[in-house]
């Protein structure tokens, strides 16, 4: 027994614990590491710490969050929740807020769309369309984002026809320039579109909507359900189609049509009504899809080709339709590879709508991070919040992914 | 019976008839395109659109070239010369050249410095790049490179560079005598044999300030495209280092290591890089000491090192992690202790699998240099946005001055992918 016991144990419980064994005995070797690490990283702490409490111009103004609740005082071209410039700085911040996740998410579903179909068609067999394709990616990958949002920033501001030819001449007769289809147009002040108004009742259509999306999941569940307990086929097209439109048209004409659409109508000056996406939106919502776009299509091609040929030719062999060879062999396989990338070109498309500054969006960036700051002086507490944000924001979505790349794991043994 | 059909028969072929030409829609350019272009409806209607678009680009884009004008002084003198034959004018790129490459702050008569220190940069840099092909000894120019480009660029007394050189280089041969007896101990003789160098160095700097001394320059002259390229070089090789150790770090055992490592390139990377360029902007010099005067370039290399050793961290977490796990169990059983094994077995492989992320951070980092125009430098996007456009000789000139940046960085990042696939390619050495 004695001998069997090693030595460090035998040092350790005889009490001839040796000041030398924090060194070279590996099991205390690493308490010492952590301990050294520890005090260095209090050491560092403690001296930015020290630092920011001996700053002369911190010591003056102090740390206080009371600004958010003045008068902003500044106006906010693109408001997607009323304000004017008496609100607080705390309404700024949240429309700020709101305006960065709008051109997020328009730009995330736009930079898919691009993607996919670059990603597919570079694969194509026409030699013209994947060569356009290749260079479409390589042009647009290769050159800061930066750019191509001041570029197509200026093309909207300085091509796009001025307001004054939409106007109605004295003599009405027509003006130089009509709407498109009545109901849209492009001009150096921006794009104006219809817009849905909700009347009072409009939100009982949506939550109808909302319900037949949620049956249209339980219905395909159910179908699937009969396929491999049954083994019965279920068509699930028209169902669909009926569960999805049926329910929120029925309601729609029972409610007396509480949803409507607003255009924009010329008024001597200006347009009216309707919605205004200025050009500092449009630039940064194309930017932001076309440039990461391009990324995109590199991430669909690498997961198109990774499902190797085999298994499409097998699906084949097994006699499954082209169709259901792609949504039943290859596309799951592809999607495996594909969506982690994806998720993360998305976190990247919300980081960087924060280049909004440098169009004048009014983002989070440009609000709480651009005229609050400047106007309040309280450069530490905004650019907290702001972090706050993002990060927050960057790390639900990182947890969603991990989630689901569990989810779709291979299961191996 | 065939003896008698052999003598029944007036001819019988002895020799084989040379084949046929195939029919011309089988060969050469036709059956190229009827394989590519036309093998289907679907696919003839696509290559139409595709020509269709190529036509409509080019047909903008060459008659803007070909028409445009390199003469004149300003935007009227442009606009006489060019009439209404729609060209560019391309004066404002050969006005503003040196602008657009060094900032408008960079003395004019210094700007040889850069451009020597940008040149020299093909001789330092193709020693890290093509490091199979070339003797090791070349390597001692890349090492060399960044106190010889520091000392061209800022200017200032050639022995400040020399020390911090003099520091390092004792520092690795004090390391190479001690490692024998361990890393700490190794690591630590070599930091205070350095920092013993520079404490000495600093006497003899103040003492001589005047040797070699060029006109020094000051940070906040730095503009144009050269900022970009400073700021790029110079963050990606200090964050390669630190990125190796925070991946390491995010792997190791001890847990206050592994949470701070944790903690920080998730920060990092939840955070959009501007408002780091905020923070190097406003809120950095809250933290440092009153009377230390960074400039504000400093500090922005500070936040961007930051931020791209994160990413870096990121990409060589990956290459640890798809390294088998018999490898750390090989150098285990070899009895390598974590320093040597990391170093020898560990590294050398998972930098390898790593490098084409690497390359992607790099290029990415290059791009995204350009942010720091929104912090009021003046690089090459700020410089464009700024003083060229506002100015009155050139208000206007948009897409001329926007075409030469695109070139300027597609060419650079393009060049830098193309590397990186080519030493992808070098670099296999599985067989397949």
């Amino acid at each position: 027994m004695a001998i069997t016991e090693d030595p460090g144990r035998r040092s350790g419980s005889g009490g001839a614990f040796q000041l030398s064994q924090l060194i070279n005995d590996t099991r205390y070797r690493s308490y010492t590491f952590q301990f050294i690490a520890l005090v260095l990283l209090f050491l560092g702490f403690g001296w930015l710490i020290n630092n920011a409490i001996n700053n002369p111009v911190l010591a003056q103004v102090g740390i206080d969050f009371g600004f958010l609740q003045t008068p902003a005082g500044y106006d906010i071209n693109q408001q997607p929740i009323p304000y004017d410039s008496q609100d607080t700085h705390l309404r700024a911040t949240v429309i700020g807020a709101i305006n960065t996740l709008i051109v997020a998410f328009l730009a995330c579903i736009t930079a898919t769309v691009f993607g996919v179909f670059a990603g597919v068609l570079r694969l194509s067999n026409n030699w013209i369309v994947s060569k356009l394709m290749s260079i479409y990616v390589e042009i647009f990958r290769n050159i800061p984002v930066l750019i191509w949002i001041i570029i197509i920033f200026t093309v909207a501001a300085n091509t796009f026809p001025p307001i004054s030819e939409f106007r109605i001449p004295r003599d009405g007769s027509d003006p130089d320039r009509g709407l498109l289809f009545g109901m849209m147009a492009a001009t150096n002040q921006g794009v104006f579109v219809p817009r849905l108004v909700f009347a009072e009742q409009g939100w009982l259509v949506a939550i109808v909507l909302l319900a037949s999306v949620a049956g249209v999941f339980a219905f395909r569940a159910w179908a699937r359900n009969q396929l491999y307990a049954h083994g019965r086929e279920v068509g699930t097209l028209l169902p669909t189609l009926a569960i999805l439109i049926l329910p929120a048209v029925i309601a729609y004409f029972a409610l007396g049509r509480p949803i409507g659409v607003e255009n924009p109508e010329m008024g001597r000056f200006r347009f009216e009504g309707g919605f205004t996406l200025r050009p500092s939106l449009i630039a940064l919502w194309f930017a932001l899809s076309i440039y990461t776009g391009a990324f995109i299509a590199e991430n669909v091609r690498a997961g198109i080709l990774a499902v190797s040929r085999g298994q499409t030719e097998a699906a084949a062999a097994l006699g499954l339709r082209p169709r259901r060879v792609m949504s039943l062999v290859v596309l799951p396989q592809a999607l495996r590879v594909i969506i982690p990338p994806l998720i993360s070109q998305y976190l990247n498309i919300t980081k960087n709508t924060s280049l909004a500054i440098a169009v004048g969006y009014m983002d989070l960036t440009g609000t709480l991070g651009g005229i609050t700051l400047n106007q309040t002086g309280r450069a530490l507490e905004c650019i907290l919040l702001l972090m706050l944000f993002y990060l927050t924001f960057s790390l639900a979505i990182s947890a969603v992914m991990n989630v689901y790349n569990n989810a779709v794991r291979l299961k191996e043994r | 019976m065939s003896d008698a059909h052999a003598h029944s028969v007036a001819f019988v072929r002895d020799t084989e008839i040379p084949a046929a030409p195939p029919p011309t829609r089988e060969t050469g350019a036709v059956k190229w395109m009827r394989e590519n272009l036309f093998s289907s409806v679907a696919n003839t209607v696509m290559t139409i659109i595709g020509v269709l678009i190529a036509w409509y680009l080019l047909s903008g884009l060459i008659p803007w070239i070909v028409n445009g004008t390199w003469q004149g002084d300003d935007i009227r003198e442009c606009r006489e010369i060019l009439g209404d034959s729609g060209g560019a004018c391309f004066a404002v790129i050969r006005e503003r050249w040196p602008q657009l490459l060094y900032g408008f702050q960079y003395p004019d008569e210094l700007r040889w410095r850069p451009t020597v220190a940008f040149f020299l940069l093909f001789v330092a840099v193709p020693p890290a790049l093509f490091a199979m092909f070339l003797p090791r000894w070349t390597l001692a120019l890349t090492a060399l490179y960044p106190f010889v480009a520091y000392w061209l660029i800022w200017g200032g007394s050639v022995l400040s560079p020399v020390f911090v050189a003099m520091g390092i280089a004792a520092g690795y041969v004090v390391f190479t005598r001690v490692e024998r007896r361990g890393f700490v101990p190794g690591l630590l003789a070599a930091v205070a044999t350095a920092v013993a160098v520079w404490w000495l160095g600093g006497f003899v700097v103040e003492a001589a300030s005047g040797v070699l001394a060029l006109e020094p320059v000051e940070s906040r002259a730095m503009g144009g495209f050269m900022l970009n390229l400073i700021l790029g070089v110079v963050c990606v090789s200090l964050s390669l280092p630190i990125g190796i150790a925070l991946a390491l770090g995010r792997q190791s055992r001890l847990p206050v290591v592994k949470g701070f490592c944790v903690v920080f390139i998730e920060f990092i990377r939840g955070v959009p890089l501007i408002t780091l360029l905020f923070v190097a902007n406003v809120v950095l010099s809250y933290f440092l000491p009153p009377e230390s005067n960074f400039d504000l370039i400093v500090r922005v290399i500070i936040m961007i090192t930051a931020f791209s050793s994160a990413y870096i961290a990121e990409v060589i977490r990956g290459g640890l992690a798809a390294l088998p796990k018999g490898q750390y169990e090989a150098a285990d059983s070899l009895g390598l202790d974590y320093p040597q094994a990391m170093r020898l077995i560990i590294l050398p492989q998972a930098l390898k699998i790593s490098i084409p992320g690497i390359v992607n951070v790099a290029v990415g980092l290059f791009k995204d240099t350009t942010l720091v125009s929104v912090i009021s430098m003046f690089d090459l996007v700020g410089l464009i946005r700024g003083p060229i456009l506002s100015s009155t000789d050139w208000v206007g000139v948009y897409w001329e001055l926007w075409a030469a940046a695109c070139i300027l960085f597609f060419v650079v990042c393009y060049g830098i992918s193309q590397y990186s696939q080519w030493l992808e390619r070098q670099l296999r050495t599985d067989h397949r």
